[in-house]
């Protein structure tokens, strides 16, 4: 199975390690050739570097053929604009896409795009950890 | 009308500014700071401080009327083109028109259904291309949402074509010829009109036709 990870900051390089120790066979897209160093020193996989808006750094990085690509740059509005030109011209069937802002995370999920908002996920989270302690406290 | 701006730079501010004397209805969205600060000086109440990516900033702008025009002129292509789908898709705003910085993003903007588009870059090349045509095709114009363009072939001694009747030049499918122009007056294209050396020729044609028309008109 082939993933193409695009932005190989902390979260696109762990994803690349993380599914490449799984057997997938992992190319990473970042901008900063240093990028390569987060991957670990034993990284078998494809790094390219470029920028994920560029079709020629995709073709390059084997999105056409890519069974998933995930969508990991800095940029919130970088990352839904290359997730759409992925899935639209070259039809891969995984597409995943980290979107920051909660409300442009379920704009873009209503409208079919599968987006991972790690803000929502914090926000839920603390809220949940406060609740169960305020919970143990008052039964306490 | 009501139009919301998005991008407070010289292209945004510039517009915003028109669009007003016109009479029109506006809100200016700018996210610098500083910028801002500027801007609204001149703007005052119809300049708005945020991102305009962020949709509480765009309901904030009013988006929900919804204004009858939305612009993308901000400096970055991403911005600009979410801010165009989330104006269509989550507002039915019925007119968007999005800057293209980066030519080389235009395909992006065609794909993801963003047809009116405009990009200065382009336009100046084109204009280059107009002064020092290139293999003696000029484009003039574009309709991207009609499929066609408009080119400008300049006849040479030993074109092809250059003597022939335009009934007889066996045009390929897809391409027509508009006008005929020859010392500072131009004529429409009839079957009639014998091409000549020197002429300056208006075509319309499906775009990836040129190769062929080229061949017909200029080199054999």
């Amino acid at each position: 199975m082939r993933l193409v990870v695009i932005g190989c900051g902390r979260v696109g390089s762990a994803v690349a390690r993380d599914l490449a120790e799984d057997g997938w066979d992992v190319t990473a897209i970042d901008e900063q050739e240093e990028a390569l160093a987060r991957l670990g020193s034993r990284w078998a996989g494809g790094f390219i570097v470029g920028h994920g808006m560029d079709a020629e750094i995709l073709r390059k990085a084997g999105v056409p053929d890519a069974d998933a690509v995930v969508v990991a740059t800095s940029g919130d509005n970088t990352n839904l604009v290359i997730g759409q030109v992925v899935e639209k011209r070259w039809a891969v069937p995984c597409v995943v896409v980290r979107v920051l802002d909660p409300a442009r995370a379920d704009f873009y999920a209503a409208r079919g795009m599968r987006t991972i908002c790690p803000t929502q996920t914090a926000i839920s989270a603390l809220s949940t950890a406060v609740r169960k302690e305020s919970k143990q406290e008052a039964t306490a | 009308m009501y139009s919301i701006v998005a991008g407070g730079g010289k292209v945004g501010a510039n517009v915003a500014r028109s669009l007003l004397k016109m009479g029109h209805e506006v809100t200016l969205i700018e996210q610098r700071p500083y910028r801002f600060d500027q801007l609204q000086d001149e703007f005052e109440h119809q300049v708005l401080l945020g991102d305009a990516t962020e949709l509480h900033v765009l309901e904030r702008a009013g988006i929900a009327r919804p204004p009858e025009l939305v612009l993308g002129v901000t400096g970055d292509d991403e911005d600009n083109l979410i801010i165009c789908q989330i104006a269509t898709e989550g507002y039915r705003v019925p007119k968007v028109i999005a800057r293209v910085n980066d030519p080389r993003n235009q395909e992006h903007f065609d794909l993801l259904g963003i047809n009116q588009t405009v990009c200065a870059t382009s336009n100046v090349l084109g204009l280059v291309e107009h002064e020092v045509p290139e293999h003696g095709i000029v484009h003039l114009l574009e309709l991207r949402k009609e499929n066609l363009e408009i080119v400008e072939l300049q006849i040479e001694r030993n074109s092809p074509a250059a003597g022939k009747r335009i009934a007889g030049l066996r045009l390929p499918e897809g391409t027509r010829l508009i006008s005929v122009m020859r010392q500072g007056r131009s004529e429409l294209a009839e079957d009639s009109t014998v091409i000549r050396p020197g002429d300056q020729v208006l075509a319309v044609l499906e775009p990836g036709k040129e190769d062929e028309l080229r061949k017909l008109l200029l080199t054999s």
